[in-house]
């Protein structure tokens, strides 16, 4: 991890060009300012990982609708890293009440959250909204003699333990949920899975395309121009849908009973007022609406899952629970 | 030959006066930057593409190019005048770099710095031009085994630097592995305490700048009352014959370990560092030279530094894969523009391509060009006095230090190992196996685990790539050779192969 300054600094990088892809088009086109009472102001919003990573990228494209269609002034990022995420996360259950600060965050806190033992749960926080998601995908190496997911969980069940299962993120990250709860669709006892952790996609894609791995589980966003040329193969995705771009089946349609999908959200501190609370998703429900951030969606080829309040409450308290047991289960929580 | 003509249009587009200024704007940005602790090419680049938006790629690619050696370049100023590494890939400059810019030598120091930096950097680009599709092939090949073998290579590598006291010399090793193992780098939480901003270990920049800089601000403050005030000799601007005949193998040597490091995916540009210092060490004929200011070692490893930034391009525009920072940003800046990186860019945007080669040869000469006037001037700054000399240094520490990730804690830490680095100068350990230990360890363990994954935890699994069998042969081969010596001339004192010179050589009490 430490090793990896660079990439840190480099996924700030990457951040900040999205977020410039994201933002180049938007323009400043003034829309309606959404709630009767004006913009918003002192607004910030915690970003739980270095500059660069998908959470800030997200955090700055949001933050930059939000001023440019005057829903909010001077909205500010910070980021607070360090431990998965669980030092920000910390930092927003202890702000308690505290209404201008918000959280991004996403699947992997819930599973860090776990894994760090961290005495702040996201379910002690007031969920606003989810804002995207993207589906994990199965890939193998153009060489590896798998050619379907069938012939691949054939060859899993047979002997779980000779096959090597690389992610790009850290037990409890994302890239592990969804090789652990494949196993468990398809009868594997999810201990005996051999998943290989790796530092991020630019760690894993020389693995994958040096066939060393039985297969890779990841989102198939960072590597669409190696899956493009051809030289991964995609055995299927773990959407409700399949991906635009990619040829490939969904886990469902292959017969298997999975749907995983890696999402970003926003939260806030835990005891903010129901104004305060009101005042927030309204301004989310406003972004979502704009031209610019259905633009900045197409730019980083994000799919919407937009769903605030209560009906966020319920799905992160399911997926909290959801990591929990597969985590409990593989003795990491 | 197609590539000769493509490259001769390649400097025809480069050389054009619009983007010959922004090649000149980059690589003025990028040593600028290099020597502001903290701020580093990569964030540089970040902090600029939203700007050059409005510009062609190609003169946005060809500033960033130049952003990017400029910093390298910038990197080993610091290094050397202030013994404060603003990179990991400079660590081990500082090391004999320091010790020249002490001795009155410092224009010396950066001007075979500045030189390395520019042979290797031509020769790095070169082979990036003529191989690139090659270089990536093999690169790919090369899974955790290979890695892991490299580890143990380097590792053997480093009793070759333990100092005058074996004890001493593993001691400060053993710490460094230690410092490697706080985090959860193995999945679980090791040496954290409970503290959640240890989880993700310590940064090797913070310890770097700790144990060097603050350490020995400590230490001279510690006898700045009892030892008469010397001032640092002023030294001959320009290098000497003697320094340009003992500097240009270890240039060449240099390149040789860098660029393919920088071409593997998880190379990375310290380890050749490294081995390029090992290397000239075992080679010089100024053995005892090391430790105390050895041109040798500080020409090696720059150049090392610099042909791996050449050699990172290669998997970047060949494969679309970033190995460090800035060419991960670059990827970025590419992506969006439209144009994705990968098998198909030569064929593709030949054209852009071309140029932004052509663009790191003019780069690299621009560089030269400025950096070695700029020598002299900088290592005038070592005439003031020395309080006021430290006092800027550890200034300038503390704003590396938290520049790194931003965050308060860092500076504890570097206040925490600061002292430590005082302690180790105290009890006379030397510091370069820690800092060795600090960057292996955690690498070493890393690809060790991932070897043992892929193989279902067959032990065989190690030996099961042919290159790692090749290294590990190269390792036989080196610890049984004294043992064969021996044998064969029993009558003699046994040396060890790698470190002939570690009775002499880099007296651990001498620290300046």
């Amino acid at each position: 991890m430490r090793q990896n300054r660079a990439l840190r600094i480099a996924a700030v990088a990457a951040g900040i060009a999205l977020m410039a892809t994201g933002c180049g088009a938007t323009g400043n086109a003034p829309q309606n300012s959404g709630g009767a009472a004006g913009p918003i102001t002192g607004l910030q919003i915690m970003v739980p990982n270095t500059p660069g990573g998908g959470y800030d990228t997200t955090a700055r494209v949001a933050a930059k609708v939000l001023d440019d269609e005057k829903i909010s002034t001077n909205t500010e990022v910070f980021n607070l890293a360090g431990a998965g995420g669980t030092v920000g996360l910390a930092r927003v259950v202890n702000e308690k009440a505290n209404g201008d600060l918000t959280m991004l965050m996403g699947l992997g806190v819930v599973g860090a959250s776990y894994t760090n033992k961290s005495e702040a749960k996201l379910t002690d926080t007031t969920p606003l909204a989810r804002l995207i998601e993207e589906p994990g995908a199965i890939m193998v190496s153009k060489d590896s003699p798998y050619k379907t997911i069938d012939e691949l969980v054939t060859a899993w069940k047979a002997d779980p333990g000779s096959i090597a299962v690389g992610g790009g993120s850290s037990p409890g990250g994302p890239d592990h949920l969804l090789p652990m709860q494949l196993a468990g669709a398809v009868g594997i006892d999810a201990t005996k899975v051999n998943f290989v952790s790796y530092d991020g996609g630019g760690d894993l894609l020389p693995a994958i395309l040096g066939n060393k791995l039985g297969f890779a589980a990841s989102g198939a966003g960072e590597y669409l121009q190696q899956i493009e040329s051809g030289e991964v193969r995609v055995l299927a995705t773990s959407g409700e849908e399949r991906l635009e771009g990619v040829d490939a089946p969904t886990l469902k349609e292959s017969g298997i009973d999975l749907v995983f999908s890696n999402w970003r959200g926003i939260v806030a501190p835990p005891g903010i007022s129901d104004e305060d609370k009101a005042k927030l998703i309204g301004a989310l429900e406003d972004m979502h609406a704009s031209d610019a951030w259905k633009e900045a969606l197409k730019k980083n080829s994000w799919t919407d899952a937009f769903i605030t309040g209560d009906e966020f409450s319920t799905f992160l308290t399911e997926q909290d629970k959801r990591v929990a047991d597969v985590l409990t289960k593989l003795g990491l929580a | 030959m197609d590539v000769w003509s493509s490259l001769m249009d390649g400097f025809a587009t480069a050389l054009t006066p619009m983007n010959f200024l922004y090649a000149v704007i980059g690589v003025i940005l990028g040593t600028a930057v290099g020597v502001l602790p903290g701020l580093g090419p990569a964030m540089t680049v970040a902090l600029l593409l939203p700007v050059t938006y409005a510009l062609e790629p190609t003169s946005a690619f060809i500033m960033f190019a130049g952003i990017y050696y400029g910093g390298m370049y910038g990197g080993s100023t610091t290094s050397i005048l202030l013994n404060t590494p603003g990179e990991s890939s400079s660590v081990i400059t500082a090391i004999e770099g320091n010790k020249m810019a002490k001795a009155g030598r410092a224009a010396q120091a950066l001007a075979t710095a500045a030189i390395g930096s520019f042979v290797a950097g031509t020769i790095g680009t070169a082979l990036l031009a003529l191989f690139a599709p090659i270089v990536v092939e093999f690169a790919v090949s090369l899974g955790a085994p290979s890695y892991f073998a490299i580890m143990v290579l380097a590792l053997l590598a480093v009793t070759a630097v333990l100092g005058s006291s074996r004890l001493r010399g593993f001691s400060a090793l053993g710490l460094g592995l230690a410092i490697g193992l706080v985090g959860m780098g193995s999945g679980q939480a090791r040496l954290t305490f409970g503290q959640p901003l240890l989880a993700d270990g310590l940064d090797i920049v913070v310890i770097a700048v700790a144990v060097f800089a603050v350490g020995e601000a400590l230490w001279v403050a510690a006898h700045l009352r009892r030892t008469p005030l010397h001032a640092i000799p002023v030294g001959r601007p320009w290098m000497g014959k003697s320094d340009w005949k003992r500097s240009w193998k270890p240039w060449l040597r240099g390149t040789a370990f860098g660029f393919p490091f920088g071409a593997l995916p998880a190379g990375g540009a310290e380890i050749p560092t490294f081995l390029s210092y090992v290397t000239e060490k075992r080679l010089s004929k100024h053995p005892e030279e090391f430790g105390k200011g050895a041109i040798e070692g500080v020409a090696g490893p720059e150049a090392a530094n610099n042909a791996a930034a050449a050699g990172t391009l290669t998997p970047m525009l060949a494969l679309g894969l970033p190995t460090n920072a800035t060419a991960a940003v670059m990827l970025a800046a590419f992506t969006s523009y439209g144009i994705q990186p990968g098998p198909q860019l030569f064929a593709s945007q030949g054209p852009l391509v071309w140029a932004l080669i052509a663009s790191l040869f003019i780069g690299n000469f621009l560089l030269l060009l400025i950096n070695l006037p700029l020598a002299p001037m900088w290592a005038k700054l070592l005439q003031l006095p020395r309080p006021y000399l430290y006092a800027g240094i550890l200034f300038f520490a503390t704003l590396g230090a938290y520049s790194v990730n931003l965050q308060a804690f860092d500076l504890l830490l570097l206040l925490i190992f600061g002292a430590m680095g005082f302690m180790m100068r105290r009890f006379g350990l030397p510091v370069l196996p820690l800092i060795l230990g600090v960057i292996l360890g955690p690498r070493l363990e890393d690809q060790l685990r991932k070897a043992l994954q892929l193989s279902s935890g067959d032990p065989a699994g190690l030996l099961s790539e042919p290159i790692a069998v090749v290294v590990y042969i190269i390792v036989v081969i080196i610890l049984a050779f004294p043992l064969l010596l021996k044998l064969i001339r029993p009558n003699r004192p046994a040396t060890s192969l790698l470190a002939p010179n570690a009775t002499r050589g880099n007296e651990p009490t001498d620290v300046g």
